[in-house]
């Protein structure tokens, strides 16, 4: 960890000035992710700006009829919510598969979107990594990376986006409400928020330096059953090695992209009378593997056809 | 030297008359730890405010530093040491011993150019705080000469060669027998590098009083680590004071000092203030011993009835260039079922990786995790029950020296555990047992573990106000030392544990081995009880010769102690009273223990045998426990609750073991890729479901005065074979590559059109 300074923000418009005027400024939340990076020296911000304080924290209910998720409600209190167990149980159960109550006490709704790869060698500073050290090399792509990306990977980068929340999310057709650093508001899809890693792995979201996550905006979701299912190498408290996400005909997929993976192709096999097994495969078409994670393809068409069984069956419904 | 016969003799400790012995009674330093107020080597006081230190890890393989600039650190804030090889002060040559008595060579810390493994500390900073040192480390620039290094263990099995000093065991003709062998099993099981993963890391407080150095360090080995640092200072070892009063687990891995012993004292003398040195997490990982990966080939040539006629276990292991180490991995198996034709003996390959050493039941964890599962293939091959095979190899004497067993309980422990388990629900065909999506099994294994006696001493005196107090240079690791030397001396004495008094981890204190190889409770509970035994002779002849005692005149042998009195039958005092009266000032003797004349005329173990419950996701293969229970004849139980622990202990590493631990090696970095306890998985509570142990009734009078012995790490011996055979059982899919993780167990059972 270097020597850094810090601000605790009390008002949206500074904290984003704060950052954006800042090369070296970096939003402080949870800090379950932020810290761990500066600690081992991944991360060297100069400045923090925590936004704890600022009134990011509830959960209201949209004219809509959706939730409107402040950037700062943690991951226990977003899980436990009533109606959020209620109307959109695939994102209780993707947030607690995450972590331990401990972090999920402390991570928070914009923190989690944002936290970074698990790739081993990416927290490993010895080692060659496009995203510590753009063009330094990607010491997974020969490596002994397992939990390395089937879809949308480059020969720059192969990491993969290790949140579960976001997976649910992307599967409910959540949207981020941002603060610019021209101090305007916008929306993107979550889905659209994470880019794919290509020759720039260490840019990794379509966020502006210094645009704040304010909001995740969930619509009114989509109907039929709600399932979300992780597999991992021991009972909790373990990243996934794959995950997937069914809300109705709805599929994404985690742990297996640069991004929480919407399954197109298996949405609009399945919208065309597909059976679960024939658009799992449609889009598992489009993975591929890198020698060491080639499991992952059975593994993700395996939980895709037993999800959306359990989903057709009504779970979370 | 006595023999076995003298310890078969009643003593307080096996007539346990207040019934201490054997109590599942609470840690006696339970509430300090749990309040957090036992202060561990790091968090210990100095007697004024420290320096702090931080290592930097060299960043290759093998090779030669070629230049290192500091400039940058040296001129970074708070800034007081920046040292690398070219101006650490002078220590001992790596291996010296000026006293030829030292338990432990000099070890110095950047001791030259050379790099031997990744993670090698190459410089060293000190500072006014832990994060400025940490921040200047991070500016140190090091430049290296690459040397080509040996990193990949499974590409490397060829060049194997018989460690130094060794060779095979054989005994009949193996090769034949063999041959003619009417049933033969010839597979190869794999395990991995494993990393001890204690919760507390190595740490070292240390400062100088003139010419002494006090350290507070964690380090299992009192002796031995006093002496490290003596040899390495190039001082005399009575000018090393070392202290460990707590330690947050050390499995073998805390057996020996590492530089942060050395830097803490080296620091603390060049800054004449104290200094503090911690390893970080990664440092643990990169930096310390590990259990080396074994590769085991097991061949077995059974009759049609299961008798077994010949058998072959052979082990190739790894360990670092410099730093010679066999995992004895075949070694378990020479004790444990008959056969007449036995061959069994261990290769070495030299790596470029940090040192292999010791952990946790070395040679039997990795050992077993072959045998006990080429057991369970030779049983289903035979078509009789697993536990059925281990009854029809069951020897009478031991099978390779001939030696009677002084206690062998292990077809009890099977029975026991087969019966309270419920052995008789498994289905022997594999793969017939559906819970939904999930096939559901049961495996088990058997455990066997050496029992070891070292020489050890113990002081024990009595104060005026009736307190005993036990003075041992002994170590607890966490296991229930402390509580177990309090039980013992609470029995002997006959008063009660509030009346004791533990001190231990003090290199003043008189000397025990420590805490290793699960002799930790035999040895120094021996030596102990051997200290209050005579503490009682004092205190008899002190109060037969005390005019003023109503046992005044009486016959020795008559005296009992009891309810905190010394008595010769209805004439009774209180030890406080004789003690205030008669040696105001408090008595104090020691006792000591050595192995008797005759122990190694019997073949002694513990034994055990583990049951395992297994689920397998069919859609993922994952692997999740349902149930594990294990039985254990491990002698006299000093503590129910301790004891308990610590075979639960060992079982739950044995479930990592079977599905998540293992230490990778990138082959081109020589580092390991899992360096925190996010990518090191070890069993969660989540995974621990309803596991349990009990101890059949036990007393082994060949082992010490008061028939125990370990159970440090009898838990572990076998543990992941069971869980092998249960996956097995559940879903038919044989792995012998450990950990069994869901991409390997999904890979079987696509194979099997599951
Ligand atoms: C041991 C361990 C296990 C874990 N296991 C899992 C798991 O199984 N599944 C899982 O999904 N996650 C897991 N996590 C990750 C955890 O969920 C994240 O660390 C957490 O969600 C991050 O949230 P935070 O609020 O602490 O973020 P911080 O660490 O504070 O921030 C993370 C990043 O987001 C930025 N940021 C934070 N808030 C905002 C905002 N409002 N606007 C813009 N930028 C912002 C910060 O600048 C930083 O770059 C695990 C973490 C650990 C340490
Ligand atoms: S996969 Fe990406 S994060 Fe991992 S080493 Fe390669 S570039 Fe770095």
């Amino acid at each position: 960890m270097r020597p850094f300074t810090y601000e605790r923000a009390t008002d949206l418009a500074a904290a984003v000035k704060a950052v954006a005027e800042n090369p070296g400024a970096r939003f402080l939340a949870g800090g379950t992710n932020l810290l761990d990076l500066m600690k081992l020296d991944i991360e060297q911000p100069t400045h923090l700006v925590d936004v704890n304080r600022l009134p990011l924290s509830a959960i209201e209910d949209t004219v809509e009829g959706g939730l409107r998720i402040g950037a700062m409600v943690t991951n226990s209190h977003l899980a436990a919510d009533a109606r959020v167990r209620a109307r959109y149980s695939v994102l209780t159960q993707s947030i607690v598969s995450g972590g331990s109550g401990q972090l999920r006490n402390k991570a928070t709704t914009g923190g989690n979107l944002l936290q970074r790869t698990r790739c081993a060698y990416f927290y490993d500073t010895s080692k060659p990594c496009n995203k510590r050290h753009p063009g330094s090399g990607c010491s997974a792509l020969e490596g002994l990376n397992r939990n390395s990306a089937i879809f949308g990977a480059s020969e720059a980068c192969i990491a993969t986006h290790p949140s579960d929340m976001a997976v649910a999310l992307t599967a409910l057709d959540a949207q981020v409400e941002t603060v610019t650093p021209q101090g305007a508001t916008r929306t993107l899809a979550v889905a659209d928020l994470h880019r794919l890693p290509g020759d720039t792995p260490h840019i990794e979201t379509n966020l502006a330096p210094g645009e704040l996550i304010a909001a995740v905006i969930l619509p009114p979701a989509a109907a039929g059953g709600q399932v979300y299912q992780k597999a991992r190498d021991r009972a909790s408290y373990a990243g996934g090695l794959a995950s997937v996400a069914v809300v109705g005909t709805k599929v994404a997929f985690g742990a297996v992209a640069h991004k929480p993976w919407r399954a197109e192709k298996a949405e609009a096999a399945l919208a065309a009378g597909a059976s679960a097994v024939e658009a799992a495969h449609a889009e598992l078409a489009g993975a591929r593997d890198n020698g060491k994670n080639g499991f992952k393809i059975a593994l993700v068409a395996r939980m895709t056809v037993a999800a959306l069984d359990e989903a057709k069956q009504g779970r979370g419904a | 030297m006595s023999s076995v016969k003298d310890w078969a003799a009643p003593n307080p400790v096996t007539e346990n008359r207040s019934g201490i012995i054997g109590k599942g009674v609470d840690r006696y330093e339970g509430k300090l730890k749990v309040t957090g107020t036992a202060a561990y080597a790091y968090e210990v006081e100095p007697p004024s405010p420290p320096a702090y230190g931080y290592l930097l890890p060299a960043t290759i393989a093998r090779g030669r530093i070629t230049a290192i600039d500091t400039a940058a650190a040296e001129a970074s804030p708070g800034v007081q040491i920046v040292w690398t090889h070219l101006n650490v002060p002078k220590q001992a040559r790596r291996g010296e011993r000026a006293n030829p008595r030292s338990q432990r060579a000099s070890n110095p810390a950047l001791a030259g150019d050379r790099v031997e493994f990744f993670g090698q500390p190459v410089a060293f900073v000190a500072a006014d705080t832990w994060e400025n040192a940490r921040a200047a480390t991070h500016l140190i620039q090091v430049d290296y000469a690459v040397e080509p290094a040996v990193l990949d263990f499974r590409a490397s099995l060829a060049s194997a060669e018989m460690p130094h000093g060794e060779e095979d065991v054989r005994i009949g003709d193996f090769d034949g027998a063999y041959a003619k062998a009417p049933v033969q099993i010839d597979e190869t099981y794999f395990s991995p590098i494993q990393n001890h993963v204690q919760m507390e890391p190595c740490a070292t407080t240390a400062w100088w009083d003139g010419d002494k150095v006090t350290v507070h360090t964690s380090i299992q080995m009192v002796k031995g680590g006093q002496h490290a640092l003596a040899e390495t200072l190039a001082i005399p070892s009575d000018r090393v004071h070392l202290l460990t009063r707590y330690i947050g687990g050390g499995f073998g891995g805390k057996g020996q000092s590492y530089d942060d012993l050395t830097l803490a004292a080296l620091g603390a003398q060049a800054l004449g203030r104290p200094v503090k040195v911690a390893y970080t997490r990664q440092q643990m990982f990169q930096a310390t011993i590990h259990r080396p990966a074994v590769s085991m080939r097991v061949r077995l040539g059974a009759e049609p009835d299961g008798r077994l006629n010949a058998f072959a276990v052979e082990a190739v292991t790894h360990c670092a260039r410099n730093a010679p180490f066999v995992e004895h991995a075949a070694n378990f198996s020479r004790n444990l079922y008959a056969a007449p034709n036995r061959l069994t003996g261990h290769r070495l390959v030299k790596m470029d990786i940090p040192a292999a050493g010791p952990m946790r039941a070395p040679g039997e964890a990795s050992g077993m995790l072959s045998l006990e599962c080429a057991m369970d293939e030779l049983a289903e091959k035979l078509g009789i029950d697993p536990i059925e095979l281990r009854l029809r190899n069951e020897p009478d004497v031991d099978p390779e020296t001939g030696k009677p067993f002084s206690i062998r309980q292990l077809v009890q422990c099977l029975n026991t555990g087969a019966q309270r388990f419920g052995w008789e629900r498994r289905n022997p065909r594999p793969g017939q047992v559906r819970d939904g999506r999930w096939l559901v099994g049961m495996g088990m294994a058997c455990a066997i573990r050496g029992n070891f006696l070292l020489p050890a001493k113990a002081g024990v005196r009595i104060d005026a106000d009736g307190t005993v107090t036990l003075r041992q240079g002994m170590t607890d690791i966490g296991t229930g030392t402390y509580t177990i030397l309090a039980q013992i001396t609470a029995e002997t004495m006959g008063v009660t544990m509030e009346q004791v008094k533990i001190e231990l981890g003090d290199s003043d204190f008189p000397p025990a081995p420590g805490s290793g190889g699960q002799f930790g409770a035999a040895t120094a509970g021996s030596a102990a009880f051997e200290a209050n035994m005579n503490l009682r002779k004092a205190l008899a002849e002190l109060a037969i010769g005390d005019p003023n005692s109503p046992l005044y005149g009486g016959d020795p042998t008559y005296v009992t102690f009891g309810n905190g009195n010394i008595a010769i039958e209805n004439r009774s005092e209180s030890l406080g009273a004789l003690v205030a009266r008669a040696a105001p000032e408090g008595v104090y003797v020691e006792g000591s223990i050595t192995p008797a004349a005759d122990a190694r005329d019997y073949s002694q173990h513990t034994y055990g045998a583990h049951f395992a419950e297994v689920g397998v996701d069919t859609v993922t293969g994952e692997v999740r426990m349902r149930k594990m229970f294990g039985v254990f004849a491990a002698g006299r139980i000093l503590n129910a609750k301790t004891a308990r622990s610590q075979v639960t202990g060992g079982m739950i590493w044995g479930v990592g073991t079977a599905l998540t631990e293992g230490n990778v090696v990138d082959p081109r970095y020589g580092s390991f890729i899992n360096q925190d306890m996010a990518g090191y998985l070890v069993p969660t509570h989540a995974d621990i479901v309803d596991l349990d142990a009990i101890f059949l009734a036990e007393a082994d009078d060949k082992a010490n005065p008061m028939g125990i012995k370990g159970v440090g790490e009898l838990g572990i011996c076998g543990a992941g074979a069971a869980v092998a055979n249960a996956i097995y059982n559940a879903c038919g899919v044989r792995l012998r590559d450990y950990p069994m993780t869901p991409d390997k167990v999904l890979e079987g059972l696509m194979a099997k059109g599951l």
